[in-house]
């Protein structure tokens, strides 16, 4: 039986929610400061070039501006695991997109104006806009200096000479042996485009650089700490000078993960003397200049057994970092330790690579790797099966992980690692799986122009993060026994703060219309935390304020102690009051303790209650640059999608029917909004299945970088029915028992889309994003196969 | 427009995310019509009545459907919200008993990539079973 919770697992509205639905929520472009300058940067048109000549003279003397600068003038390098990037390009560009100088002036139009005056003169180099030709050892170089770059070496390999900024391996079992056991072999190639991660709001950032280097920034960023250390990394500052306040984000899903425009806006500030300088990126920068998801191929052999057990399996991955490694190296890694998918393997080996290409460098989006690495995977595993001729949901539970199994790092995984049987289960039976179609039926149903299928596909993912990755929070509490939170994880519309308060009223018991989570994170202000990323929060976040909330009642208890004379350990807290368990009229009001008890005669004892909570993940491991073992993951999410289409024969158009989504979560923090990051997830994850793609000229240009040409989905495309179905194993270590699961519900729509066709029609469909002239396009080939067979 | 009321009046609700018309995030209700205030020009609306999402606060109350949003779930990150509400309030103005795909069609112009739309629906559909 679980335990009955007053505020835990309710629905209870996001404290954040009347400043949202009021328009009040201030977002850094909604700020200006006195003094305040407009920032614009003039873009390379071209995605690989020498630049032989850059003049601002004519910006410079504009009137209105206060600084221009170029990558002549800032001779610093930024990266996050790899350092390979300059403030503004510096002799080359590498992508189109890449800013190469910058304006700050009095107003954004006389910015504007500025940036057009720059005069840049480019040698145009050819371009490297396939992974494959990147790959290639004699490829002509990105980064000729690679082998020169700082980076973080525990966990990284760059491989000079080569466009090879990372390879990560995994090697356990026999590999060899397995595929000569195997009665079949099946081998296939998958292939991911590039997609933007599209935040309603876009980048932006305000800086002020002041006397004695003192630096203060506002910036629509995930991970405040992130920003202020690398931005110290950068300049050689000390963080005590730095300031980082990130006001209301408008959604990040990672594109905000790491150190964007702080950096360059920064300097424009600082040559303006200290000015406060701002810097709002258009949507058209947003596609182009900001990052965007790697591009991903790769391969797939697995050995099969005829009974349906997988003996090896074989992936080799090519990520298309783009221009910079800055987080493709650790999806490159992540990918590659988790690219097994929640099975288990006797044999396997995996070779994760991050390529550099002259494209729109990647970085985290929601999933980090996953959403891509699945799409193959899944649609690989039906594959197998049906090679196999068994159900594809029969070959999964015979191959799917279990408490017990060891995975390909060598994790034990335990009973606490939660089940994803169950989420395969209780997702393929919400659609009413009973088996493949069979071809006559096809056929049957192909002739009334309609015809429905069914599919599945299962997920996994671990946070991937530093094995010493951490929280911290405190809670102070007021004269009137109201707490405020302080915690530096921020809240981008991800909706963590609210289980955050629901976790205090639950320890403390005080209502939450008394607790506030203090937005505005200011890294002057809070306690440190790692970022904001890999959906680690609610568990790990979480697991703080529980401590937070204890080293709290431990100093009220101390001081009750005293006034009841007797032991700390002899209270319960409950409605706003500490009580002795065996006397219940010896009690105090929160209020009585918060500010210091007071005697009847005056004297006063304790003081200002405030509660310090950390939590750190323990005993993760780095892992074996041969071998990949090692333990990665603080917890695993698992999850199953299932899918009903119904095609249209004459035109590809496919409607989703339903979308059955089960993830085993731990354990359900806010019901609510736990159903609004799983079903945003699903459309999110819908968008990168059916619509959006970067796509580029033969010249490295980015050719749809709007909204005109790169849409997202609309109210009007989602699925009729979407059923979201928590699964609650708890997890030793999450708050509560919970996992994280922002990331999860995104990972896997596409090869359920992917499998539900191909159940419908019997199309092998390999490429995202599936559109409808994709399926249309794949049924007229299958017929052209097929139909003098047939005739 | 949207510059006008944003930086000129400081009416924040306003938001760009995108300036060329597709996303709705700078959505008000011109004469009770929704638009996209990047597309128009300032002067254009001499004369006319602009509603913006702060309007909606009557007396420091949440309007029905501001009050709906709350309890649904259905605002997120927060910057597509202010436009999503005055698309939905031009329509139940419009058409107090909508049904779902009059809804969607009304939102269309309105992106979020939080929400995944299902409880900004449930929220719009919630306030018209009170409507008359």
């Amino acid at each position: 039986m679980s335990k009955e919770y007053k505020y835990i697992g309710k629905g209870v509205p996001r404290i954040d929610a009347d400043l949202k639905v009021t328009g009040q929520a201030t977002y850094v472009g909604d700020m200006s400061f006195p003094g305040m300058l407009h920032a614009k940067m003039l873009i390379s048109p071209h995605a690989h070039a020498k630049i032989k000549k850059i003049d601002t003279s004519k910006a410079k003397a504009l009137d209105g501006v206060a600084a221009a600068l170029t990558g002549e003038d800032l001779d610093y390098q930024v990266g996050l695991y790899m350092v390979d990037k300059t403030i503004l390009a510096r002799e080359k560009v590498r992508y189109h997109g890449e800013p190469v100088a910058a304006v700050a002036a009095e107003t954004l139009e006389i910015a504007e104006k500025a940036v057009k005056l720059i005069e840049v003169e480019y040698e145009e180099l050819k371009p490297l806009l396939d992974v494959e030709e990147a790959f290639n050892e004699k490829a002509n170089l990105i980064h000729p200096n690679l082998g020169s770059y700082s980076h973080v070496q525990t966990a990284f390999f760059p491989k000079p000479g080569t466009n090879i900024c990372h390879h990560s391996k995994i090697r356990r079992g026999d590999i060899d042996k397995g595929f000569q056991e195997a009665d079949v072999i099946v081998e296939r190639e998958y292939n991911n485009p590039s997609v933007q991660h599209v935040p309603m709001e876009t980048h932006g950032a305000i800086v002020q650089w002041g006397i004695g280097d003192r630096v203060t920034i506002w910036t629509s960023a995930q991970s405040p700490f992130t920003v202020r250390n690398l931005f110290c990394h950068t300049f050689k500052l000390s963080h005590h000078q730095v300031r980082v306040i990130v006001p209301y984000v408008g959604g990040g899903f990672g594109g905000k993960a790491g150190i964007h425009l702080e950096p360059l806006v920064g300097c424009l500030s600082r040559a303006t003397g200290g000015r406060p300088v701002k810097l709002i990126a258009t949507r058209k920068e947003e596609y182009n200049t900001l990052p965007c998801r790697c591009g991903l191929k790769y391969k797939i052999k697995t050995g099969l057994m005829k009974d349906g057990k997988i003996v090896a399996q074989k992936l080799t991955l090519l990520w298309s970092a783009g221009a910079y490694a800055d987080y493709a190296v650790n999806v490159t890694r992540a990918s590659g330790y988790s690219a097994g998918g929640p099975y288990f393997y006797p044999n396997i080996s995996t070779d994760s690579y991050t390529v550099y290409t002259n494209m729109v460098f990647g970085t985290a989006y929601r999933g980090f790797g996953h959403v891509e690495l699945f799409w193959g995977l899944e649609r690989h595993m039906d594959y197998c099966a049906r090679e196999l001729g068994i159900d594809p949901y029969e070959f999964r539970m015979k191959n799917l992980l279990k408490p017990g199994d060891i995975t390909p790092t060598g994790e034990k995984l335990k009973d606490d690692s939660g089940d994803i049987r169950k989420c395969l289960n209780a997702a393929a039976k919400e659609i009413g799986w009973d088996g493949v179609k069979s071809e006559q039926q096809r056929i049957k149903e192909m002739q009334s122009g309609k015809v429905r299928g069914k599919g599945f596909a299962v997920l996994h993912k671990a946070p991937a993060m530093p094995t010493n990755t951490s929280s911290s929070c405190v809670i102070k509490m007021n004269e009137n026994g109201s707490v405020i939170l302080n915690i530096s994880a921020t809240d981008y519309g991800n909706g963590t703060y609210t289980p955050m308060a629901q976790i205090i009223a639950e320890e403390m018991d005080i209502p939450l219309d008394k607790i506030h989570v203090a937005y505005e994170t200011d890294t002057d202000r809070d306690p440190y935390d790692w970022q904001t990323v890999a959906s680690r929060f609610a568990p790990m976040g979480g697991r703080a304020v529980i401590n937070a909330c204890n080293d709290l009642k431990r100093k009220m208890s101390e001081v009750a102690a005293k006034v009841f004379e007797c032991s700390p350990d002899d209270f319960i807290f409950q409605d706003e009051k500490i009580i002795h368990k065996s006397d219940p009229q010896k009690f105090i009001y929160y209020d009585k303790l918060a500010t210091g008890y007071v005697y009847p005669n005056g004297n006063a004892i304790g003081g200002p209650l405030i509660g310090v909570g950390v939590y750190m993940a323990e005993g993760l491991t780095h892992l074996d640059k041969e071998t990949g073992q090692g333990l990665p993951a603080f917890n695993w999410t698992y999850g199953a999608h299932a899918i009903e289409v119904e095609v249209d024969v004459e035109t590809g158009e496919f409607t989703i029917l339903k979308i059955a989504s089960a993830l085993d979560v731990g354990k359900v923090l806010n019901y609510e909004s736990l159903k609004g990051q799983v079903i945003g997830g699903i459309i999110q994850g819908l968008g990168t299945a059916i619509c959006e793609r970067y796509v580029y000229d033969n010249k490295g240009r980015l050719l749809n970088n709007s909204f005109t040409d790169n849409k997202i989905p609309t109210a009007k495309d989602i699925p009729l029915e979407i059923v979201p179905i928590f699964i609650e194993t708890p997890h030793d270590e999450g708050a509560y028992g919970a996992r994280g699961a922002a990331e999860h519900p995104m990972i896997s729509v596409a090869p359920a889309i992917g499998n539900a066709l191909r159940d419908a029609l019997g199309i092998e469909l390999t490429e995202m994003p599936i559109r409808a002239e994709d399926v249309w396009k794949a049924l007229k080939e299958k017929e052209l196969v097929f139909e003098p067979a047939t005739v | 427009m949207l510059e006008f009321l944003h930086d000129d009046l400081a009416i924040l609700s306003v938001k760009e995310g995108c300036g060329e018309g597709e996303c709705g995030a700078c959505t008000v209700m011109l004469d009770n019509k929704p638009v996209n205030s990047c597309l128009i020009l300032a002067v254009e609306a001499d004369g006319t009545s602009i509603r913006t999402v702060e309007g909606e606060v009557k007396d420091g109350k949440l309007s029905p459907l501001q009050e709906s949003f709350k309890k649904n779930h259905a605002t997120q990150c927060g910057f597509c919200t202010p436009g999503m509400i005055m698309s939905a309030q031009s329509l139940l103005e419009r058409n107090p008993k909508p049904n779902e795909e009059e809804i969607k069609e009304a939102i269309e112009g309105n992106f979020c990539r939080c929400t995944g739309y299902r409880q900004i629906i449930d929220a719009i559909f919630e306030v018209t079973k009170n409507a008359k």
